[in-house]
């Protein structure tokens, strides 16, 4: 189900504050952030956000198409690089 | 047979033959049969001139159906890949995109089963 509507979207705290304080200063610094869950804002557009990913922080940058999603849809958990070749056939 | 939208329909009910346009389905067939007032259940070519050109008016202008319809959704899929994010991802490799497990099953989305030789233990 569809967050309700009273609510409006979440944004963690201090990540939305960093970023009004940026904003306010006019800098667009890299936020590094483990809220993977916030929901990418109107105001967050033009900074580049390290969203961490369980290992490393990736960096992402927001233009207006990312309003509404959320970060952690732009910061992949898993890798996947092909199967490993069987030992037979390398014998081959 | 009549044509509506650029589709063939088949001469049964209506709220069946509408089904074959691609955006209609039960609801709105019957939904639409009582806009017009005529009955859904009624064959296809005992409609009137009149009624088919009413038809033809409304799945113009309040439906999206078919080519117009195809291109929307095919848009919206170019969208979430173009934008990189894990639901595009996932429609670039062909996998299920709602978080459906891939271990088994999954087969509408990834094809045909590929045997891998030599997976015996």
């Amino acid at each position: 189900m569809a967050r309700s509507i009273k609510k409006g979207p979440f944004i963690e705290k201090k990540l939305y504050k960093r970023i009004l304080e940026a904003n306010k200063a006019g800098q667009k610094p890299m936020i590094k952030t483990y809220s993977r869950c916030s929901t990418i804002i109107p105001e967050m557009v033009g900074f580049t956000l390290s969203v961490y990913n369980g290992k490393t922080w990736v960096p992402v940058y927001v233009t207006e198409n990312l309003v509404g999603h959320k970060l952690g849809e732009f910061s992949p958990t898993r890798f996947y690089r092909g199967h490993a070749r069987s030992d037979k056939k390398l014998k081959r | 047979m009549a044509r509506i939208a650029g589709v063939d329909l088949p001469n049964k009910a209506i709220k069946i033959s509408l089904t074959y346009i691609y955006g209609i389905g039960r609801t709105s067939a019957v939904k639409i049969c009582k806009q017009i007032g005529i009955d859904p259940d009624m064959q296809i070519n005992d409609v009137s001139a009149d009624e088919m050109s009413e038809l033809r008016r409304i799945l113009d202008d309040e439906y999206k159906v078919e080519g117009r319809l195809r291109t929307e959704t095919a848009l919206n899929i170019k969208r979430l890949m173009d934008i990189g994010c894990y639901r595009g991802l996932r429609h670039r490799r062909g996998l299920p995109v709602r978080g459906q497990r891939t271990k088994t099953n999954a087969r509408t989305r990834k094809g045909k089963k590929k045997t891998v030789a030599g997976k015996k233990k």
